[in-house]
């Protein structure tokens, strides 16, 4: 912390010496000396460690590029690679269809008090358990589950729903729904109502002004909500597990396995380095399309 | 505005989809908890307590709730601490790079929770912080702070800063304001980061599955459960847990919204001075 500058007008208060230096100080600095420890220090680690080596099954500090090139010549790396990206790609698109007529329902047709309640339904999920769920989800629409019975007695043949992407994906939207609707109704209540108004009273039809006018607007939360709903989904690994049944493996996965199995560390950190540049593009492709143009 | 009805109606359709996706897992696993059968079925088959007998008379169990419980009871207060320091600095200072510090700070959880459990696993291994209860209490302070932050810096935005400067000038030092002006003041929103910040650790699976080791917390005994022999008891589990998770939260809303002095204006501030 250093230039400490205080807003009063009176001089005698801001020249008093280093006392109110340490007090600054203490107060700041606590947070980055315990991110910088145990949060900045392992992300760090995890790429240093990516270039170590393993010699008889103990790691190595190491300068070589191995690790890399067996992760990145491996098929099948590969392929649980895309098939995550795809899986995820999937799921914020689900959401992000879903949340947009709920939102636009919840900030342009309730009342300010319905509209507080909505929110708040939607704040509870976050603080139920995700492991529960997903196990409910698993007994619901398993083989035998209360969906295929529900099925059978309406004379419907029964369908496989868990240990395939379906399963995932609904264990993915699980995930992320709840937050993405939040963010689409936050962006859209903050849509100038008098704009709407007015391409209404232009002879917009409804559909058009929610193109040209609503969308455009609300674009920054819209955004956030499919960069936020691809982040959290790709590294889910609970819902891949439980509801994808492991085959095939999705990447969060083989990170769990080279790190719980093996002792391979350093093959499972080039992983979660692919995963974390993955996740940085995303970011950083989905910041310039929510902030370009905007003054 | 005149809209045709079915368009109403739609949306309607769409919010009750919604919210019936959201809360069918969350209110069936409730239900399911009291359930006399093993396996569920609709309807119910009978309704009994069994499943929270087991859960009761689980030594596994109630060990993995004491360890939570204590990592929450340490994890919240150095949070809330960090997070209320680095919002008071937030608030009061001004200085070169804040926004690389803040951004620095808060950014714990935009970061997956496999990656940073990863990360955290092998560096503790490596620093010889791994497998006690004290790692997990590290990485949920990690994880909790920038929470703690903004309940308290959303406190702080609405505190007058001429208040201090009332302090200052009649002669109180940076210390001696800070105690008997700003901690009365944010003393609620103090409160509610403990509550929240402890909600949030004792959910918290991901972390503190990797950094762990033999130390399960609840939700780690959750997530093994799940993965090896499932059975209703996670029903019963989610659903104390749950019960303890609101608690938490309701309190903590109760004390921002309905506890809170109104501090935006400065006289009734300073009347809420003890």
């Amino acid at each position: 912390m250093n230039a400490f500058t205080v807003a009063s007008p009176k001089q005698r208060v801001a020249r008093s010496s280093w006392r109110r230096k340490v007090f600054s100080f203490f107060w700041g600095a606590p947070l980055l000396i315990w991110q910088g420890a145990f949060f900045f220090a392992p992300l760090i680690f995890l790429i240093v460690l990516t270039f170590w080596s393993v010699r008889s099954f103990r790691v190595q500090p190491d300068a070589t590029l191995k690790n890399w090139i067996k992760i990145l010549t491996t098929e099948y790396v590969w392929s649980a690679y895309l098939r995550s990206v795809v899986l995820s790609a999937c799921c914020s698109l689900i959401t992000t269809a879903a949340a947009f007529p709920f939102a636009y329902f919840v900030a342009f047709r309730l009342s300010m008090r319905a509209r507080l309640f909505a929110t708040c339904l939607l704040i509870v999920p976050f603080f139920t358990s995700y492991l529960v769920r997903v196990y409910t989800w698993r007994t619901m629409l398993g083989q035998h589950g209360a969906v295929n019975n529900l099925l059978a007695w309406i004379g419907l043949p029964a369908q496989t729903m868990t240990d395939n992407f379906f399963g995932v994906l609904v264990g993915f939207v699980t995930l992320t729904l709840p937050l993405v609707c939040l963010l689409h109704v936050l962006s859209l209540s903050y849509v100038d109502k008098r704009l709407v108004e007015a391409a209404h009273n232009l002879g917009a039809p409804p559909f058009t002004t929610v193109l040209r006018v609503i969308i455009p607007s609300a674009r920054t939360g819209l955004i956030l909500g499919v960069a936020f709903a691809f982040v959290l989904s790709f590294g889910d690994f609970v819902s891949p597990d439980l509801l994808g049944g492991r085959n095939p493996p999705l990447v969060s996965l083989l990170i769990i396995d080279q790190v719980k199995g093996g002792s391979n560390w350093p093959s499972a950190a080039v992983i979660a380095m692919i995963m974390v540049i993955t996740l940085v593009i995303v970011v950083l492709g989905a910041s310039r399309l929510a902030y370009s143009g905007r003054k | 505005m005149s809209r045709p009805r079915s368009a109403g109606f739609g949306f309607g359709a769409v919010l009750v989809a919604i919210y019936a996706f959201i809360y069918a897992p969350i209110v069936i696993s409730f239900i399911f908890s009291f359930s006399a059968e093993r396996f569920p079925t609709i309807p119910l088959g009978g309704v009994s307590l069994q499943w929270y007998g087991f859960v009761w008379s689980d030594p596994d169990v109630h060990a993995a709730f004491w360890r939570s419980v204590n990592v929450a009871a340490l994890a919240a207060p150095i949070a809330v601490f960090i997070g209320f320091g680095a919002a008071y600095t937030d608030y009061r200072s001004k200085f070169f790079g804040k926004a690389l510090y803040l951004t620095l700070g808060l950014l714990p959880p935009l970061v997956p929770v496999l990656i940073l459990g990863v990360a955290m696993l092998f560096f503790f291994a490596r620093v010889g912080l791994f497998g006690g209860l004290y790692s997990i209490v590290i990485s949920h302070v990690v994880l909790c702070t920038p929470f703690a932050f903004t309940v308290v810096r959303l406190r702080l935005t609405q505190v007058n800063p001429a208040l201090e400067q009332a302090a200052w000038n009649l002669g109180a030092g940076p210390w001696r304001t800070f105690a008997s002006v700003i901690v009365p003041l944010c003393l609620p929103a103090i409160v509610a980061a403990l509550l929240v910040t402890a909600a949030i650790s004792f959910d918290e699976f991901a972390v503190a599955w990797f950094v762990s080791g033999m130390n399960e917390t609840l939700p780690v005994r959750v997530l093994n459960f799940v993965q090896g022999q499932a059975s209703p008891r996670i029903n019963a589990i989610g659903s104390l847990t749950f019960t303890i998770s609101m608690l938490l939260v309701m309190s903590a809303l109760i004390l921002l919204f309905f506890r809170t002095p109104q501090g935006s204006a400065p006289i009734d501030a300073a009347r809420d001075k003890p």
